[in-house]
């Protein structure tokens, strides 16, 4: 299976994340599956005038293309054109390119939460007119129409993230090659469903805190960051605290709320990152699949039921109480 | 005489999107035009937003630089707090943007560098088939060990970060997560596994010999591991004339930490060390598609021109320095540290020799600073201070990515970001011509690069551009 990978207004961190690949490295696990890049601009020896070559050999089918990867959003400005973005050395955007060549694909596969919906790229006023492949954040319908697909019949999968995990790129291509990923694979924002099923709250270190809604009043404190920090691991899809970032890493584990990077419109979360909007005290944004009258009483409930280890441990940078050790038998 | 011109992209193995425009005449580069054809709009895009917010947006810049970018917006928030973070936790925060830097330096050699020497137009050089074997892009050996050996060290990042890139941990008042003897000792493991690497592969010696090296001769001469080879091919290449920049270098130091910055801050030039006033930056935007006046970065807009009128040729602003152009690196930083090899280097002007020296010498010295720094680490200790930011001020970040030198300007206006500048160290490096027509640090390196006849995408010049390790993605923001 061949890939051609583009990057296009992004940061080029889904690469960089890519290469963090491990056990085996990304360049043993890819051609063990049998794939391979037909050009990546980080990765790959040919430069210019060779890779404009290769550009038009797909773009008429001379090339059979079999994965098109494209990482970072697709800008639209100024006023539609595209221009913000040129391809370099071939006077075309990058907005003309993707949809062209996307045309040619068996797949289209949209890397990193830019690609997927715009991203961090439409922060603020959008400065570029930034929008993903197949989504203009929410909206269905980017660079390419809501209709849109490619020629094994999928939609622009979208490996959503910020960055992508490693291993949710190298998966889903060695799904693809193994020819078992399917539309019902992908979940409603076409991201595969393998890592968004689960939750960032899944496996995350402070569910204890949670429990008892012992909260963190600042970064660096133990507890948990839904209350004062802004965290919204219970609402963000992604297997971060299952398996993991950079060996045992994950964001919530070295005290840093998640900001829901899978989701489209994650860069704007109409409040700051690291504080939690409230109205009369209560946070606002309570776990999605649950009744917010059920959440209430249970969290007053609990957090009246509190032990005091956990209350201590939630406002400390580090374990202040251990776990009382049961008596063993005299 | 004969002139033709030539339009090299895409422009691969550099950090994102980067055209040179070049006229060549008798089979010499007379004039080089970089052009940074990405614009996302970062500064206009935090306008408005809550100071904080820079902490997490500003990252995202750029996946290789993440950190660097981190640091540089933390520097500037608590300099508009004006607090200084706990120490411990500046010592982490170090530790960090260590890791990002060494990390940075092992790809560019590795992946986005050597490459260019397995080519088949070097078939005939008796070098070619070990670089063949060591170099091939994604299939060589040293490039499968380097992502292998770069991937566990970022197991350290994830420790104390959560991830790479995209790190959020480092804060103005120091870092989020405290760490514990048991952090401390993994660490100094997989510092000592990858010290294993760098010396079984990529200097075959104990790192030691590579930082004590005192000359010219003695770095250009070194034989053993990857660095060896590559110094064989830089001899029989002559890659010590090739590509001189302006000769003039800059650094804001790296590593802020309670007893002082770790590389040493300054601009040298012709033997001369000076201190930087960075009250003398402007931004030229005569060349730049950018509307405006000049301006230094606390009072600098970013307004693109949306129709990219003549003469402007690039989305980069051209920073310059008491209306200098400057250099800045890895090279550049040995260079104003004063490391003895790399004066000696310096002596002979910043080549494509020189630039992959310094990152080298770096890679070295960086490996001795992460040990001592996880050594230092003090788990009882407090690792994050308060810091809370005024409704009025401004503030200046100063930090060294694997780069060179990153700057971030603040301006705060009613608890809002009112202004936010940044300058990084590729828009120093790849700067288009300024009003007086002074070309940037590559443009100047790239005139007299030789052009083959029948190339159309010249082997020299991917030499010299690669040799500044260009990251594209920062450079226009």
């Amino acid at each position: 299976m061949n890939v051609l990978w583009l990057q296009s207004a992004g940061c080029g961190g889904c690469t960089m994340s890519l290469l963090c690949a491990e056990a085996p490295n990304v360049f043993d696990l890819l051609e063990g599956a049998g794939i391979e890049f037909l050009w990546h601009p980080a990765l790959s020896e040919e430069t210019g005038a060779a890779v404009r070559r290769l550009l038009e050999q797909v773009e008429s089918s001379e090339v059979p293309l079999d994965v098109l990867c494209v990482e970072g959003s697709i800008v639209t400005g100024p006023r539609g054109t595209g221009r913000f973005h040129m391809l370099s050395g071939t006077g075309r955007s990058m907005l003309d390119w993707v949809r062209n060549l996307a045309q040619k694909a068996q797949h289209v596969v949209a890397v990193g939460t830019c690609a997927a919906y715009g991203g961090i790229t439409s922060a603020g006023g959008n400065p570029a007119s930034a929008i993903g492949v197949q989504y203009d954040g929410h909206h269905n319908g980017g660079a390419l129409p809501a209709d849109f697909r490619s020629r094994s019949g999928l939609p622009v999968i979208n490996v959503a993230g910020c960055p992508t995990h490693p291993d949710w790129v190298t998966e889903t291509l060695m799904l693809l090659a193994s020819g078992s990923l399917s539309a019902a694979d992908l979940d409603t924002l076409a991201r595969p469903k393998f890592y968004a099923e689960h939750l960032v709250h899944h496996a995350c270190p402070k569910n204890e805190f949670y429990e008892y809604k012992a909260s963190a009043t600042r970064l660096s404190e133990m507890g948990c960051m839904m209350e004062n920090l802004g965290c919204v691991g219970t609402q963000a899809v992604g297997d971060c605290n299952i398996r993991g970032w950079n060996g045992e890493g994950s964001c919530t584990r070295a005290g840093y709320p998640c900001i829901n990077c899978t989701a489209p419109e994650f860069e704007e979360p109409n409040h700051a990152f690291t504080e939690t909007p409230k109205f009369a005290g209560i946070p606002v944004g309570l776990p999605s699949d649950m009744p917010k009258a059920w959440f209430m009483a249970l969290a007053s409930l609990s957090k009246a039921a509190t032990p005091d280890r956990i209350a201590r441990n939630a406002v400390s940078d580090r374990i202040k109480v251990p776990p009382k050790q049961k008596a063993g038998k005299t | 005489m004969s002139g033709r011109n030539l339009l090299v992209g895409p422009f691969n193995r550099v950090e994102g999107d980067l055209e040179i425009r070049l006229e060549v005449v008798d089979n010499k580069v007379v004039a080089a035009y970089a052009n940074s054809p990405l614009y996302r709009g970062f500064e206009p895009m935090m306008l408005g937003k809550v100071p904080s917010d820079a902490l997490t947006i500003t990252p995202r810049i750029c996946g290789i630089c993440s950190i660097s970018q981190s640091a540089a917006a933390a520097a500037a928030l608590g300099d508009a707090a004006g607090s200084q973070p706990a120490p411990q936790g500046a010592l982490v925060a170090a530790l960090l943007h260590g890791i990002e830097n060494l990390c940075d330096h092992l790809t560019h050699f590795n992946l986005f560098f050597a490459a260019d020497f397995a080519r088949p137009a070097y078939a005939e050089r008796s070098w070619h088939p070990q670089a063949l074997k060591r170099f091939t892009a994604m299939q060589g050996s040293a490039v499968r060990q380097a992502v292998e050996a770069r991937a566990q060290l970022l197991h350290i990042v994830g420790l104390l970060g959560g991830k790479w890139p995209h790190t959020l941990a480092i804060q103005p008042g120091g870092v989020t997560r405290a760490p514990s003897a048991r952090d401390r000792i993994r660490i100094l493991s997989t510092l000592t596994a990858f010290r294993r690497y760098l010396e079984a592969e990529l200097f075959g010696a104990p790192i030691e010999a590579f930082v004590e090296l005192a000359g010219a001769d003695a770095i250009s001469t070194w034989s053993t591991g990857d660095a060896g080879l590559f110094m064989e091919i830089a001899a029989d290449l002559e890659l010590e004339k090739l590509g001189f920049g302006p000769g003039r270098y800059l650094s804001y130091g790296a590593y802020p930490l309670p007893e002082g910055r770790t590389f040493g801050p300054g601009v040298w030039e012709n033997g001369e060390l000076s201190p930087v006033t960075t009250e003398d930056i402007r931004e030229d935007l005569s060349h730049a598609w950018m509307l405006g006046d000049e301006n230094h970065p606390f009072k600098g807009q970013t307004i693109p021109d949306e129709d990219m009128k003549d003469p402007a040729y690039s989305w980069c602003k051209a920073p310059r320095l008491a209306g200098n152009a400057v250099e800045t690196g890895a090279f550049a930083r040995q260079v104003v540290d004063g490391h003895p090899a790399a004066l000696d280097l310096a002596a002979n002007g910043s080549s494509v020799l020189a630039r992959v020296a310094g990152r080298l010498l770096e890679i070295a010295r960086t490996q001795l600073l992460l040990e001592q720094w996880a050594s230092a680490i003090t788990p009882e200790a407090v690792f994050m201070e308060s810091s809370s930011l005024p409704e009025h001020g401004q503030g200046e970040g100063l930090v060294e990515a694997a780069r060179g030198a990153l700057g971030h300007w603040i301006q705060i206006e009613n608890g809002r970001i009112a202004g936010y500048q940044i300058i990084a160290p590729t828009t120093w490096n790849f700067s288009p011509r300024d009003r007086r027509g002074q070309p940037g640090p590559v443009e100047a390196a790239l005139e007299g690069a030789v052009v083959g006849d029948d190339e159309e995408t010249p082997l020299s010049v991917q030499h010299i551009v690669r040799s500044f390790d260009p990251c594209m993605v920062c450079t226009v923001h």
